[in-house]
């Protein structure tokens, strides 16, 4: 008995400007889905945020998690096919977050996309969730040039990035303890600010003073890796030793204070690489102060600062159909055997070879 | 009527295809959690043995628990995916339903049908046979295996337990006298008995939608535990 299966036939598939890509994302708190054509043309993109479902727990819980992606699939799915017209068989294949992300949660999106590349007899792409944050400055200004550094900030991850071309990255660098993303949570949760921290303390750092608190920039001359836990610890020191200072005014010194760390690095690495623009990406990305800053400081130095919406900066799928559309187009399909892998990471060089 | 199962809600995986002939093809692997990896290659593996492609099929029906959830829920995503796309309703079949069914060709007994849940518990009920197939006596609940022993002993009837839930709790049901534990029995579900009850639901029309699809959990999430127990809320 023959047990050749479409996913070796389709490997020859040509992937061109008129391939369609379905993404599913699930990695950490959004459902998300999206179709997009020739790798940049976004025809739909969904998202269904859990941010309200986590919030009364002060952060995301995985089985929680879990389970509102396996509600907000379907749904989210069928909507990102209805909203572009186009009739299901015209998706050409199909694409979801392998990792990195919660196990469980990766795994609905995961098994999902490859019931649907079964069903339509269509190739599975799985796609590494932190390769996609690279594509999503790309999609929104198509215009960018390479190379390109690529600041990655999130509640899980800190990361400068060379991108030199399509699936050629070097990452320069990266936090030895806490994200970014994780530093303002839990400063925002220490001060009370709220839930998610990022907005909580942006905002309060409007109304504050940002010379207020002089608090330490870890590592600002060393190197292009980063350290936030001892800021955290800085902050919660300074509250305890000044009980009556202003929340406002420690969240926006302790979010400068961050913002020059990252606007210094990254400027630094674009400098080294002969970089022709700076991409900002992660939910941190959307923070108001770093997006200033690094405009600022890096037209100071000739370079194209990419800011991306909102929507781009955080979780969706069309970064996730966008990478998909080039790892296709490099690699083949991904084998229906693959697994999730939550600590899948982006290569340290990867000089044109596959990212698995 | 063809109809895939799927079974991913207990520590093996299974998949069978099969029709008013019987199972054309059927394949179950103890995966070690590898459900996921499992799958999509096994639904491709029944098919091209039993000469089907996925377009022909006329139901899907997938164990939606109480199990396993991660695993469940890898079983309810590739389901409700599958049937969507190719526009075809879903079968759900219940884990214990499926346990109890291997019992329905020899006992006259009721039966009780229990998988280990972990932390001290287990998922359990009662079934009474009948008319050719199991009916539930109980509806499926979690609590300590002495609530099931309780139930069992104020009962006072010939009770035949089957499943993993007797075999790692046997010490709570030793004292009862008219029950017996089928040693000799699958412990788990199997994907041959999933079928046929699914095949069953399915001439009964009792499928649903693939949107309308719910997994079976019995017990919420930790932190939700945690989080109504707070004090002041
Ligand atoms: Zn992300």
């Amino acid at each position: 008995m023959s047990t050749t299966s479409f996913t070796s036939a389709t490997s020859a598939l040509n992937v061109d400007e008129s391939t369609v890509v379905l993404a599913i994302e699930t990695s950490c708190d959004e459902t998300a889905a999206a179709v997009v054509m020739g790798g940049n043309d976004v025809l739909s993109s969904v998202v269904s945020s859990q941010i309200d479902i986590h919030a009364k727990f002060g952060g995301v819980v995985p089985e929680v998690a879990s389970r509102a992606h396996l509600q907000n699939l379907l749904p989210v799915v069928s909507s990102a096919i209805e909203e572009t017209g186009i009739q299901p068989e015209r998706v050409d294949a199909v694409a979801a977050t392998v990792g990195p992300g919660l196990i469980g949660a990766l795994l609905v999106g995961v098994s999902a996309a490859k019931s649907l590349a079964l069903a339509w007899q269509k190739p599975f792409i799985g796609v590494n969730h932190m390769e996609a944050h690279l594509y999503a400055g790309l999609l929104d200004d198509p215009t960018l040039e390479f190379p390109l550094i690529v600041l990655l900030v999130s509640g899980g991850h800190t990361m400068l990035v060379d991108m030199q071309d399509h699936g050629r990255y070097r990452v320069l660098g990266h936090t030895i303890d806490d994200a970014a993303g994780e530093a303002f949570d839990k400063v925002a949760r220490y001060l009370d600010l709220g839930y998610p921290g990022g907005p909580a303390i942006d905002k309060a750092s409007a109304r504050g003073d940002a010379e207020a608190v002089d608090f330490p920039r870890a590592m600002l001359h060393d190197g292009l890796n980063f350290s936030f836990s001892g800021l955290k610890t800085a902050v919660i020191n300074h509250v305890k030793k000044n009980p009556d200072v202003s929340n406002d005014d420690v969240a926006a010194s302790f979010q400068a204070a961050v913002v020059d760390v990252l606007v210094a690095k990254t400027v630094r690495a674009a400098q080294q690489t002969n970089a022709k623009g700076i991409v900002l990406g992660g939910g941190v990305a959307a923070n108001s102060r770093l997006r200033e800053h690094m405009s600022t400081f890096g037209a100071e130095q000739g370079l194209r600062v990419a800011l991306p919406s909102r929507a781009m900066c955080t979780d969706n799928a069309a970064m996730i159909a966008a990478a998909g559309w080039h790892r296709l187009r490099s690699d083949g399909p991904t084998s229906l055997a693959a697994g999730a892998y939550p600590n899948l990471r982006l290569p340290i060089d990867s000089s044109g070879a596959s990212s698995k | 009527m063809l109809i895939l199962g799927i079974e991913t809600a207990v520590e093996h995986v299974g998949v069978a295809l099969g029709d008013h002939r019987g199972t054309l093809a059927t394949a179950t692997v103890n995966s070690d959690r590898r459900h996921a990896e499992s799958l999509a290659p096994m639904i491709e593996f029944v098919c091209a043995h039993a000469g089907m492609t996925l377009r022909q099929l006329d139901a899907v029906a997938v164990d939606v628990g109480p199990g396993l959830f991660t695993g469940l829920r890898v079983g309810i995503a590739a389901a409700q995916s599958l049937a969507w796309a190719l526009d075809i309703p879903v079968v759900p079949m219940c884990s214990l339903d499926v346990l109890a069914q291997q019992a329905a060709r020899t006992e006259d007994d009721v039966v009780a049908a229990a998988l280990d849940a972990r932390r001290g518990e287990m998922y359990w009920a009662v079934y009474k046979p009948g008319d050719g197939r199991m009916m539930r006596l109980t509806e499926p609940v979690v609590t300590p295996p002495d609530d099931c022993a309780i139930h069992l002993a104020e009962r006072d009837q010939y009770v035949t337990c089957v499943g993993s839930g007797f075999v790692r709790h046997h010490d709570s049901f030793e004292a009862l006298t008219r029950t017996t534990m089928r040693a000799d029995q699958a412990t788990w579900p199997s994907i041959d008995d999933l079928l046929v009850l699914a095949g069953q639901q399915a001439a009964r029309e009792e499928w649903v939608e693939a949107h309308m699809l719910e997994p079976l959990y019995l017990r919420v999430p930790d932190a939700e535990i945690n989080w109504a127990t707070r004090e002041g809320r």
